[in-house]
């Protein structure tokens, strides 16, 4: 009984370790990759090489990934801006001005989260080019702004909050802007954080609708750079691994940080 | 009585924003691409051809195909997905077990590589001369270098090992926070009715856990039928590819409704066509989920409380 036990034991620790294994070794393959060379990465070298500073400089010199950078990190910041202070305060209207008629247009809400986006796809493009707004980053910003998802996850998070405290703040005289711009916001820091954190992912890996928008080169951002890196006739995988490396690197970084909240804001609105 | 209109109207003053951006990005949309679905767009001009994009669309094999693949996709890839999901938290949910935070990290780490990243990634690991063939034959499994991106089976099987890679920890997550809800208290009663861990896992656990089971499989779902990003940046040549995957065997329906708008001469009308399909598979496809799940959990909950009485 006691052997079969162990070796019950070593197998559940060999399947996590395995599992384990498989989970990080593309990001440290990844980190290998940067510092070799395109064919020492296909015939499997596994070293560190001295190769940084070469795909370095074809990654920013001949791909202007500085620039790719920077035009992510700029819509990724707008957004975050921009969508925390719509969705927040939906969330809060919706669960602290509670009615009849708001319910139902919170479920209206929640309903459109099963649109597909290839169904607003093609309409959402004619509505941009009609705006002028084609190959301009406030396309992007404009439309991830508003993120269902994130209304819903807010509201979850505002449930628990002690209205007595806004009551309190009411009866004082302050205003209804004011209560929830310097009392219920400072008090909620940690639901913002995984709010501010999930859509900076979101927007930071976005695809499909920035390659739909942006149409010239200066303007695309660095997933869309190293994609069509990797598409070109002759890839260069070590360029590639790491543009791949930066690209991934400030999501890690954020991860790591605030790995609750990280958590949280992937998790927290869906607890029963 | 007069504060609390005021309220009222306060109330819709935060609501505002978000209803305004949603009327414009998203139910305008969504009723003019129905409008659009039933008109031909050649160029600036736009006719009403009534229902025949819909026609065309059941005659279209590209449009099965695109299907086809999804559907292929969708039913290999999320079972063996949300199982082994749900065996990670299972076995993580465990307090026994050491180094949980590692293993816990670890599984969840490929969920922050971007959808673009880790497709790329991907495709350099199984390419020809790759490091999956070298390894593959340094440990004499295989004599021969594998065309895993060249024969449609096994690119579909790169495709689902990928996807399982990059969204196994993210919805475990979901699945260990919620076991971490179940009270202790269960476990020791059933614990002292003589279940063993396997048999309190099935009775216990896994009705208590129906509803998040239900929304993991309804994301998943909803996310492979959109499936974009990963075909695109998996098969060679990317947007401009000629055909997406060996055999077109990466055209999804997204894929498929990209091409129709933006690589092919532009035909707006058509493309909203088959973008309905996916809407209204979607929408078919949560009302049945939602149906089973909610019959069985009924079932469960009168088998718990049959046992409670019992007991």
């Amino acid at each position: 009984m006691n052997i079969r036990k162990k070796g019950q034991s070593l197998l559940l620790y060999l399947f996590l370790s395995v599992s384990a294994f498989f989970s990080i070794f593309p990001f440290f393959w990844i980190v290998i990759g940067s510092t070799n060379t395109a064919v020492q990465i296909q015939t499997g070298k596994l070293s560190f090489g001295n190769q940084l500073g070469r795909n370095l400089h074809k990654l920013f010199g001949q791909s202007n990934m500085g620039g790719a950078l920077f035009n992510s990190a700029k819509i990724a910041v707008l957004t975050v801006v921009l969508s925390l202070l719509v969705t927040s305060m939906a969330a809060y209207g919706f669960q602290m001005y509670k009615s009849k008629a708001r319910e139902r247009t919170y479920s209206f809400f929640l309903l459109t989260m099963m649109i597909p986006f290839a169904s607003l796809m093609i309409p959402l493009f004619q509505i941009i080019v009609v705006f002028r707004l084609l190959n301009s980053h406030m396309a992007i910003v404009l439309v991830a702004s508003i993120s269902v998802f994130m209304v819903f996850f807010f509201r979850q998070s505002f449930v628990n909050y002690q209205t007595e405290i806004l009551q309190a703040a009411r009866v004082d005289g302050a205003g209804e802007a004011r209560i929830f711009f310097t009392i219920f916001f400072p008090s909620m820091k940690s639901t913002y954080a995984a709010g501010a954190i999930y859509s900076f992912m979101t927007s930071w890996n976005a695809y499909l609708w920035p390659l739909i928008v942006l149409q010239s080169n200066d303007k695309r951002t660095s997933t869309l750079l190293i994609s069509s890196l990797s598409s070109s006739y002759t890839p260069d995988f070590g360029v590639i691994m790491t543009g791949i490396a930066l690209a991934t690197l400030p999501v890690i970084v954020v991860f790591f940080a605030f790995q609750k909240q990280f958590v949280q804001g992937m998790v927290g609105s869906v607890k029963q | 009585m007069a504060n609390e209109k005021r309220l009222d109207r306060i109330g819709w003053y935060f609501i505002t924003p978000a209803c305004v951006l949603l009327l414009f990005f998203i139910v305008y949309p969504i009723f003019f691409s129905l409008y659009l679905s039933f008109t031909s767009t050649k160029g600036i001009v736009s006719q009403f051809v009534g229902v025949k994009n819909y026609l065309r669309m059941f005659g279209d094999p590209m449009f099965f195909l695109a299907l086809e693949n999804t559907f292929r996709l969708l039913l290999i890839q999320v079972p063996i997905m949300l199982l082994l999901s749900i065996t990670f938290a299972a076995i993580l949910n465990n307090k026994s077990i050491r180094f949980r935070g590692f293993f816990r990290t670890a599984l969840f780490l490929p969920s922050v590589t971007s959808l673009i990243a880790y497709s790329i990634l991907f495709k350099m690991l199984f390419s020809y001369d790759g490091l999956v063939n070298n390894t593959l034959i340094k440990l004499s499994i295989i004599d021969a270098p594998l065309q895993w991106m060249s024969e449609p089976r096994l690119a579909t099987f790169v495709l689902v090992i990928a996807m399982i890679w990059r969204w196994t920890g993210y919805n475990m997550i979901f699945y260990l926070s919620a076991m971490q809800n179940i009270s202790e208290d269960l476990y020791e009663a059933a614990s002292i009715d003589g279940s063993s861990k396997v048999h309190s896992f099935f009775t216990i656990t896994i009705p208590l856990l129906k509803p998040i089971i239900l929304f993991t499989t309804v994301m998943s779902t909803i996310g492979t039928l959109q499936l974009f990003d990963e075909p695109m940046n998996l098969s060679q040549g990317g947007t401009t590819a000629s055909m997406i995957g060996p055999d077109n065997c990466f055209l999804t329906l997204s894929v498929y409704i990209y091409n129709i708008c933006f690589k092919y001469t532009p035909n707006f009308g058509y493309a909203a066509t088959v973008s309905y399909a996916i809407l209204i598979i979607i929408a078919l496809l949560t009302f049945i989920q939602f149906r089973l799940s909610g019959d069985r959990e009924e079932a469960m909950r009168k088998t718990l409380e049959r046992k409670g009485g019992v007991r």
